[in-house]
This record gives C-alpha cells, sequence and structure tokens, in this order.
C-alpha cells in the first residue's frame, strides 16, 4: 500500500489519482450534495473502497461518496506526524527498581488522533509523560518483548516472558510488572505461575480495558496500582493487578491461577474464581485479605522451568456432543485433553468409546467443570465413576484454562502419565485449594437482594 | 467613573454596529426517539431517584503536540472527584463506559437528516463518529460521541440569510446535582439522549435578532413533531464577540426571551475588559512588565473579626495575599450589570481552586467593612505595596490557596490581553460567570469503537417525502387564506399543519373555523384537563365532515366535545344525530327572540351591546339547533325592526 494512498482501493483510489490529490491535501471537492473542503485522511483498511474521508476544519470527519464527486482541488498539502511526548524518567537512588516488562495491549497503546491508528507508547519517558505519578513510587525500567494483541499471545511469548522474568530476577529488580493485553491475561498469568517459581518478588500482571487516549482510561490508575504493588507489597507471587469496582477507587490483587476475565467489557473484568483475592490496592495502601501468600525474599533463587507440550487441546462439553470431536483429537497427534464438563464433571454416554480410545492411546484426560465456580466430583453420579474408569482425571477446582496450561507445562516435562497426574494435582501456586471459603462465591457472584441492599447503603 | 454602553433599553442597532457586535447561536434540541443514542435504554426516563453511585476521575490526555488542551489543563487543576448517581431503569454500562457502544439509533438519524434537510444542509455521504472531549465529568467516557449530517445550511431571514455551519448529531451528557469543593455530583437520567445541534454563523448584529433567529429554528424544529419539548428539552448557546474583543460561547441559556439582556451583558463586559486593558496600557503596564507578589498573611489577619476570614481561621486554613502592582481601581471598575473585575477573579478562584464557599476574595477596593485599615496597613507593608497597588487576600487549605494565587495572576495579567478565551455560564438575571477555558480545536478525535456508516441515496429520498414545507413558507400561505395573526406562528410550527391543510381542502372548511378548532379550542379542552389525545386525525375528520355537512354545530362545538370526552364509546356522526333532530323551527326561535329581545330593550340603550346581549340568550337557549350565522341575520333584522 501507497503511504500517498493510505487504505484506497478503487475506485476511490482511482479519483484520488485522477484529481492529482492524495493523503494529507487540503482539498476542495464540487460534489452533488454541495462542496466540501478539509484534509483528506488515510482510510481504514476495513471500510468500503467508494468513500473519500475528509477531515473539515471543524476538527469533524465525514466520507464523500466518490460517485458524486465532480471534481477535487488541492489547496495545499500538511503531512501530520504523531507523536508521543516523551519526557525522562527521573532517578531517586532511594526508590526501588522496578522493571516493567511489555507484551502489547491496550495498556501500551495510543491512539493517533488523526487517522484512528493505535500506536504503541510504552518507553519509560511516554509513561511518564502521561503517568508521572510512577515516578513518586519508583525507578522504572521497561523493555518491550512484544507488541502483540493479547489474542496472539502463545507458548513462544510466554517461554521468552518466563525467561525474562528469570533474567530481571538475577539482576535484583525489586519486582515485575508486565504489560499485557487484557484477553488472555489470565492464560498467561497461570503459565507465569508454573513457569516462574520460588520468586523473590512479586510479578504483577497489568492491563487496561479504556485506552490510555480516553480521559475515563483506567491504565493510569491499573499502573500506578500495579507498580505500587510491585515496589511495595510483600506478596512475592505472579498476581493479577486490575480494577475492584468499576469506580475509580481500588484495584484487585488476584492470584494468577485463580483469576478470570469475566465480562467483555466492565472495567472490573477480572474476578477471583473459586476463593478470594489476595489484596486490595488503592494509591495509599495495599490491604491483604488473607495471610496465606509467599512473603518477598532477599535472594534471587528463583526457578524458571519453561516446559510447554504444544499439543494440548480444551474441548468444552455441549449436550449431544459427538465422539468426532474427541476422535478428531486423537487422530491429530493430541497428547492431552482438559475437558470443562458439566455440572460436577461430566459428559454424555456417546462420547465414551472416543475416551476409551484416548485412554488406550495414552492422552492424558483431566475433568474440570464450567460452573467455574466449585469442584470436580466424579464420585457423586454414575456417569463421574464411570468416566473415571475411562481414564478421566478428575481435577479438583482447577479453572478450564489453568488446566489447560498446566497439563501443556507436564507433558513438556515428562511422557509418563503417573508422572504427568503428580504434577497435575500438587498444587504449585494455588491452582488447586483444599478449601473453597463459603463467602467468595457470595461476595463475588451473587445474593441478589442482599447485593442491592448493600450497594443502596454505600452506593458505590 | 468610565463611560459605559447605554443601558439595555436605550441600545439601538446603530449602537451595536458601532461596537462591532456579531453573535450565532448553538442550539441543542433532543429529538424524540423511543431509546437513547447509543445504547437500548429508553429515553427520557427521568427521575432524582437513584440505585448505587460510580466514582470516576478524568484524567487529560496528550494532544498530539504534546501539550494539554487549555480545558483540559485547567480540569487537572482542579482535581475533582466525579460522583455519578444511577437508576437502573435509565442508565446500563454503555452510560458508564463499561460496554461498547452500540449502532448508532436509526431513528435518530432519520430525523436528524429530515430536520437538515429542512434547514438546506449539504448531507454527508458517509457519517464518521468523533469524540468530543469534555473533562468536566459531564460524560462518564471524558467524550460525547457526535457525528455531522450536513454542513453549510441556511435559514431566510428578514432580507437575508443566515448561514448554518454544521447539523450535529450527539448523545446528551449528565446533569449536575452539586459542585462543591472537590467534589462534583451528576445525575445520569439524561446522560445518552439523542439531540442534535445546529450552529450558526455569528450573522446577526443585534440581541434581538439572536433570539428571533431561535425562535425560527425552535419553530422549524418543531414543525417535523419529531423532537422533544418542554423543560430542558432544548437548550441555546450563544456566541458573542465585538470589535477588539473574542468570540466568547455563553452555555446553557434555557428561554429564548433570555438571550437578548445575556448578549447585552456580554457586549457589555467585553466593552469594560478593553476599556481596562487600555487603562492599563496607559499605566505603563504590559504582559512583559506585569508584575505581582503573594505572601502567606495567615498571622496578620488571625484575630479578624471579618466573618469569613474569622471562620477561615478557625478551620485552620491559610489566608494569602496577593499585590497587583499598579492595578489601583481595576478591581472595582465595572464589567457587567452591577458586577466589577474582581468578579471575574472571583469566578476563577471558585472554579479553578475549589473554593466554592463565598465570598471566596477580598480585595482591597472593596466599599464593604471588612477587616480593619491597621490589617491591610501591616499586609500592604509585607508585601511592599504602595497606593498605586491593588490586593487581593484569599484563603482556603494550602493546596488550594497555592492554586488559587497562581490562577489570581493569571487572570489579573489577562486583563492585558483584553477578553480572554472563555466558556461562561448563562445566569437567571442576564449576567454570565465563567465556566471554563475555552476547549481548543484539538479536541475532536475519531471514534474507533465504531464503523463510518453510508447514507445512501435510497434512506435519503425515503425521508424527503416527510420533510414538511418550511416554516416561513406556510406562515406566507396561512396569512393569505386569512388566518389571524397571533395563530400563524403555533400554526405553521405544528407537526400538524399538514393535516390542517389537507382537511380544509377535503371538508371546503373555512380556515379559520378550522384553525380555530385544531389548535385554539383544543388547548382549551386541554385546560379543562380534557383527554384531547382521544381525536386522531380519524376522529377529526368525521367531526370535520359533519360539520361541512350540518354547520349549526360548529356553535356548539364545545358542549360537543364535552359529551365525546365524558362518553365511554363516543362518536361524532352518532352524537350529532342524537341533537340533530333537535333543530329549532322558525316560530320557536321567534317567539323566544321577542322575549329576550323585550328584556335587551330594559337592560341597555347601546344598540351594539343589545346585539351581544340577546346573540348570548339566544346561543344559549338554541345551541346546535340553529347556525350562528343564521341566527346572527334573524337578531339583525329584529332589532333593525325595532329601532
Amino acid at each position: 500500500m501507497e503511504e500517498a494512498y493510505k487504505g484506497y482501493r478503487d475506485p476511490a483510489l482511482a479519483v484520488l489519482k485522477e484529481n492529482k490529490v492524495r493523503v494529507w491535501s487540503d482539498v476542495e471537492m464540487d460534489t452533488s450534495r454541495g462542496n466540501f473542503k478539509g484534509i483528506i485522511l488515510p482510510r481504514s483498511e476495513t471500510a468500503d473502497e467508494r468513500h473519500i474521508v475528509l477531515k473539515l476544519h471543524n476538527g469533524y470527519n465525514i466520507g464523500v461518496a466518490v460517485h458524486t464527486i465532480r471534481q477535487i482541488r488541492e489547496i495545499s498539502y500538511k503531512k501530520a506526524e504523531y507523536k508521543i511526548p516523551e519526557k525522562e524518567f527521573p532517578y531517586d537512588p532511594k526508590k526501588p527498581n522496578v522493571k516493567l516488562l511489555g507484551t502489547g495491549g491496550t495498556i501500551a497503546s495510543r491512539l493517533d488522533y488523526r487517522t484512528g491508528a493505535v500506536i504503541p507508547a510504552f518507553s519509560p519517558g511516554e509513561l511518564y509523560g502521561s503517568v508521572p505519578e510512577l515516578a513518586d513510587i519508583c525507578n522504572l525500567e521497561t523493555e518491550k518483548l512484544y507488541g502483540v494483541f493479547s489474542e496472539n499471545m502463545g507458548p513462544e511469548q510466554w517461554i521468552a516472558t518466563a525467561e525474562a522474568i528469570g533474567r530481571e530476577i538475577e539482576k535484583g529488580v525489586q519486582g515485575i510488572v508486565i504489560g499485557h493485553g487484557t484477553d488472555v491475561m489470565h492464560h498467561t498469568a497461570a503459565i507465569l505461575s508454573f513457569m516462574v517459581q520460588n520468586s523473590p518478588v512479586p510479578i504483577v500482571m497489568v492491563g487496561s480495558q479504556r485506552s490510555s487516549d480516553r480521559p475515563s482510561s483506567d491504565a493510569a490508575l491499573n499502573l500506578i496500582h500495579a507498580v505500587k504493588t510491585t515496589a511495595e507489597s510483600d506478596i512475592a507471587e505472579t498476581l493479577v493487578c486490575m480494577f475492584g469496582p468499576t469506580s475509580d477507587q481500588y484495584g484487585i490483587l488476584h492470584r494468577g491461577t485463580r483469576v478470570r476475565k469475566m465480562h467483555s467489557s466492565y472495567r472490573s473484568t477480572f474476578r477471583t474464581i473459586g476463593d478470594i483475592p489476595l489484596a486490595l490496592v488503592d494509591r495509599e495502601k495495599i490491604t491483604p485479605l488473607r495471610s496465606d501468600y509467599k512473603r518477598r525474599r532477599d535472594d534471587r533463587d528463583v526457578i524458571i522451568n519453561t516446559a510447554f507440550e504444544e499439543k494440548v487441546s480444551i474441548v468444552y462439553y455441549y449436550p449431544n456432543m459427538k465422539p468426532d470431536i474427541i476422535d478428531s483429537l486423537i487422530d491429530n497427534g493430541y497428547r492431552g485433553i482438559v475437558i470443562a464438563g458439566t455440572g460436577l464433571g461430566h459428559v454424555n454416554k456417546p462420547v465414551y468409546p472416543a475416551l476409551k480410545r484416548a485412554q488406550e492411546k495414552g492422552i492424558a484426560v483431566y475433568m474440570t467443570v464450567q460452573t467455574l465456580w466449585g469442584y470436580v466430583q466424579m464420585y457423586v453420579y454414575e456417569t463421574g465413576r464411570e468416566l473415571q474408569q475411562l481414564g478421566v482425571v478428575p481435577a479438583a477446582n482447577m479453572l478450564p484454562e489453568v488446566a489447560y496450561v498446566k497439563l501443556a507445562w507436564a507433558l513438556g516435562q515428562t511422557d509418563d502419565l503417573a508422572r504427568v497426574k503428580e504434577i497435575m494435582l500438587t498444587p504449585i501456586a494455588g491452582e488447586i485449594t483444599e478449601r473453597e471459603p463459603y463467602n467468595g462465591y457470595l461476595i463475588y457472584q451473587g445474593g441478589i437482594p442482599e447485593v442491592e441492599a448493600f450497594l443502596r447503603k454505600i452506593k458505590r | 467613573m468610565p463611560v459605559l454602553l447605554k443601558p439595555f433599553e436605550e441600545m439601538t442597532g446603530d449602537d451595536y454596529a458601532q461596537i462591532g457586535l456579531k453573535a450565532g447561536l448553538e442550539i441543542h434540541q433532543q429529538l424524540l426517539t423511543e431509546k437513547k443514542l447509543f445504547c437500548r435504554c429508553p429515553a427520557a426516563r427521568y427521575t432524582e431517584e437513584y440505585d448505587a453511585e460510580i466514582l470516576r476521575h478524568m484524567r487529560p490526555t496528550l494532544s498530539e503536540l504534546g501539550e494539554y488542551d487549555g480545558t483540559a489543563l485547567m480540569e487537572f487543576k482542579t482535581k475533582k472527584e466525579i460522583i455519578y448517581q444511577i437508576n437502573h431503569e435509565s442508565v446500563c454500562t454503555y452510560e458508564m463506559d463499561d460496554t461498547p457502544p452500540f449502532e448508532i439509533n436509526p431513528q435518530a438519524l432519520d430525523i436528524a437528516l429530515e430536520i437538515a434537510m429542512l434547514m438546506n444542509y449539504k448531507l454527508v455521504s458517509e457519517i464518521h463518529i468523533a469524540r468530543k472531549q469534555y473533562l468536566d465529568g459531564s460524560i462518564p467516557t471524558g467524550f460525547q460521541r457526535t457525528t455531522i449530517v450536513g454542513i453549510d445550511g441556511w435559514i431566510p431571514y428578514k432580507d437575508r440569510k443566515i448561514g448554518l455551519i454544521q447539523l450535529g448529531l450527539e448523545e446528551d451528557a449528565c446533569r449536575e446535582v452539586s459542585d462543591v469543593g472537590h467534589l462534583r455530583t451528576y445525575r445520569t437520567d439524561r446522560l445518552g439522549m439523542p439531540l442534535i445541534e445546529t450552529v450558526t454563523r455569528p450573522e446577526m448584529r443585534t440581541p434581538q435578532e439572536v433570539a428571533e433567529v431561535a425562535n425560527i429554528l425552535r419553530w422549524l424544529v418543531r414543525s417535523t413533531g419529531k423532537v422533544r419539548t418542554g423543560i430542558g428539552a432544548a437548550r441555546q448557546d450563544v456566541n458573542v464577540s465585538i470589535t477588539g474583543g473574542t468570540r466568547i460561547e455563553i452555555k446553557g441559556v434555557h428561554r429564548i426571551p433570555l438571550i437578548p439582556r445575556l448578549i447585552y451583558n456580554e457586549a457589555l463586559r467585553q466593552y469594560a475588559l478593553l476599556q481596562i486593558r487600555s487603562e492599563l496600557h496607559k499605566r505603563g503596564i504590559t504582559e512583559q512588565t506585569f508584575r505581582a507578589e503573594s505572601a502567606d498573611v495567615s498571622p496578620l489577619v488571625y484575630n479578624s473579626e471579618w466573618e469569613p476570614i474569622r471562620q477561615a481561621v478557625a478551620r485552620k486554613e491559610k489566608v494569602f495575599a496577593v499585590n497587583l502592582k499598579g492595578y489601583r481601581g481595576i478591581l472595582s471598575h465595572p464589567t457587567q450589570t452591577g458586577k466589577v473585575f474582581s468578579k471575574e477573579i472571583s469566578d476563577r478562584v471558585r472554579v479553578i481552586a475549589c473554593l466554592t464557599r463565598l465570598p471566596n476574595i477580598l480585595t482591597s477596593e472593596s466599599t464593604e467593612e471588612t477587616i480593619d485599615t491597621y490589617t491591610w496597613s501591616k499586609i500592604r507593608k509585607t508585601l511592599k505595596a504602595t497606593a498605586r497597588d491593588a490586593l487581593i487576600l484569599v484563603w482556603g487549605n494550602e493546596r488550594d490557596v497555592q492554586t488559587a494565587v497562581q490562577e489570581i495572576i493569571i487572570r489579573a495579567q489577562e486583563a492585558l490581553v483584553g477578553v480572554p478565551s472563555e466558556t461562561r455560564q448563562a445566569l437567571a438575571d442576564g449576567t454570565n460567570g465563567f465556566e471554563r477555558i475555552l476547549p481548543g480545536p484539538d479536541r475532536m478525535y475519531p471514534d474507533t469503537d465504531l464503523p463510518p456508516l453510508e447514507i445512501t441515496e435510497e434512506r435519503i429520498e425515503r425521508l424527503r417525502k416527510n420533510v414538511p414545507q418550511p416554516v416561513w413558507e406556510r406562515i406566507e400561505k396561512y396569512k393569505k387564506m386569512g388566518l389571524p395573526e397571533h395563530v400563524l406562528i403555533p400554526i405553521a410550527a405544528s407537526p400538524l399543519a399538514p393535516f390542517f391543510e389537507k382537511v380544509c381542502e377535503d371538508y371546503m372548511l373555512s380556515p379559520k373555523r378550522a384553525a380555530n378548532l385544531l389548535f385554539e379550542k383544543t388547548k382549551y379542552w386541554r385546560r379543562r384537563g380534557w383527554p384531547v389525545k382521544r381525536i386522531g386525525q380519524e376522529e377529526w375528520r368525521q367531526l370535520f365532515a359533519e360539520l361541512s355537512a350540518n354547520p349549526r354545530f360548529w356553535s356548539c362545538v364545545d358542549a360537543l366535545a364535552e359529551e365525546f370526552f365524558t362518553a365511554p364509546q363516543a362518536d361524532w356522526t352518532a352524537l350529532i344525530n342524537k341533537h340533530k333532530k333537535t333543530a329549532a323551527d322558525e316560530a320557536t326561535l321567534q317567539s323566544a327572540l321577542q322575549a329576550v329581545a323585550g328584556e335587551a330593550q330594559k337592560r341597555f340603550t347601546d344598540s351594539d351591546k343589545r346585539h351581544r346581549y340577546i346573540m348570548g340568550k339566544m346561543m344559549e337557549q338554541f345551541r346546535g339547533q340553529v347556525e350562528g350565522g343564521k341566527l346572527n341575520e334573524m337578531v339583525k333584522k329584529y332589532t333593525e325592526k325595532d329601532e
């Protein structure tokens, strides 16, 4: 695509060329709907090919249909360069050193106001320019590992991120913040909880649901909370730090293996599932909600284990599922399958023969629950007992996505299914808990009249 | 005493021409839709009750030049906590910026396009949604989603055209509940309502012209029947400048009759500010030589008995003094009716430093009894102030006072520019106060959440059929039809106008009579509490058909209507048939007339009065049994014969 005609295809492209104008030309257009004056902007590549985008002098953009255009006259040409301002991040020897690793996502991007394109904004200078409060907390160093949207994160990025964390801990940082897209943040948080063990410092994942070019963005406050946690908290675990309520009040520190994105757009989209969160954080303080977390240490004895088997899948069971779904995984050489079953961990009988085949082929099959809350319990009903005989292993209260990354991690380490089972069922980072607190589900998920009364009382 | 403009009542068109008054309008008009603009919440569910609150802060975003917009910076200085009051019924996660926008409401877009055609705008072929930043918190996203559907429209006015810059379709903002200190509270029920913004060129030359143009625009949109009416459904902003001054936008004029005085006061303010500037220049003070100093004078006023400062001391607040070198007399220079220059400073301190408890400043030019002369002289000494200087005291918590001191100096220095760029707010007494720094042109950003939307020729052609005849053409037509002056505009601006014209034609009605029934009688019936809504177009047609066939019933429409509204299943034809048989015969009428005329003879000597009395009495007795015109002839004949 030529810069001068960015995003334009025929017939719009031909009209531009015919009239000897290009992107950033300041023009006057004579059309059958009247005269329009403005600057020609690049066009989004997903938009149609029949309109030219014009930025009027009042700041509004409009599209002009090419079939209405009689003539375009160039008055001048004004190429716009969009740059994020940089301010040097101040260094204070008395403040802790925090490392920010960037992988991409909304938190590390800004909008190019003229074209609407998203551009990365990540250097310490850029961050300081937009969130100067960070300098009150720590000395910040940043490193951009990737610039990908969350959904493009995968084993390659996970492994490199875990290795980068290992290097930083070796160097003796006070803690690590990882900027990440929110869509699969909980997958990354889970796999990092397994790949990085015995960390002496906090590893805090953070993102934003509203990009930082919006005045109501949650990016700045999330960053402030995450950096504060990294610099000051004594929780040496892999955490997700995101908004608690939708109000700009406090963030919640979720354990990396118990957290899940639960809303497609809400700010407070992350919820701890099957447990209660570790702590709350606001601009002033960190308030632990429990005490059974790993503490910060002075040593650098971290263990990095980046094993990962890519031939693992997750199967979301639905009524009337046919055995061919499982069969196709077997035929494609998959070594591990995590099922998200109904209720206490069930699938229907027609799937049994496929499970039997999987068992015979030595494929590791684990059961989790699509209710998300609660444990797999495969003794209560006959179905559960039958499934266990077919080799399906109940994965306690591991979340489906967590079981998926853990199984990939376990199979990456060994072929021995007994050893895999031992790895899977031995909790490493809270992914399986012995007990579920009675109030977790109530506080965070339901009790309609109670929650309403509560909201009415506090009003926010 | 400086020479200011003549009083409002005495200003002429020439006077305004002399100062170079230019004024334009921005009219915000809510559209009559079922749902909001970018979500599926019901429109216009207004309530003061709320179920929950949400707390947010607004953060300025950097412009592409790496600078903060003026307004953004101001709002950041104020560091407000914003509270939104939320009612389940009127607000969803979209308004709270927790869900991306849904597709633009097609009903609202259709109405906007229709109105754009009515106002002769050039329609755009493809709309692009923009984000217009507002950092005052009035919209939780921090920006308003807005789009323009047309540019360069016009309406005729007197012997010229008034140009219309653009027609925007946008979402409405919250209503402010309170703004005290660092806490601002908004009610969210109005948030997201679709409205159109009509922007005129600054082509009005007197305050009265602005009000007249505002009225024409209002009639025009109302004539579609697709806009909301009632309190707050239409709001005007006016922009005003005079030669040498600055274009000032005054927000939130709720009633059109308030416009002229508001514009006068703004012209007066700009005129006065320019005088202040030239006075300062005369004293040799320029932006370069301007000097101001400040100091903490809390210990000096510790024992003050003047209530505002005594209370500030009791609250353990700081009191600062600012010395404006060479500014003596400037602070008490009049600016608007009943206001002086120090009010400009007090406004800034209130809005930007959040010192909302008034009075928030005290000047050395105050004529009231405040702090004693001895204290003043101590303060003067501390700041090394001479008799040529002006002093301002300000009090509050330490951080806000620091902001206030800076702001006082900034505003005082701006006196050397003349009229600083600001958005001001209309006040009930016709004056205006500071609202915020005027936002720059950089606050418009493309909204990446929604794709562009094509406005097809088919859509335009479909909508063109609904576009009503312009009000000004209707007015001319009705004048020719002989309608009385006072009903011309109400009918021309009514969505019922085409129906009115059609029934006149279909039933060969006298336009005057039909207009009276459709537009005036109905008003009277509504006042009596009758359910006028029960008369739909079909019922109207039935009534007009009956009246056309039985003209004597024109005289008793009120009585018929009363029966119509009280009957459970009313039907005009049935009603009229019921009364038809009771038509009075000639003999009955004559004998009654004789009796009434006798009585009239005794009471009145004046023949006109006598005639009116007889008519009144006769109509009372024979309403619906005889046609008014016929009876009138009879009475006339009878009385003439009598005399």
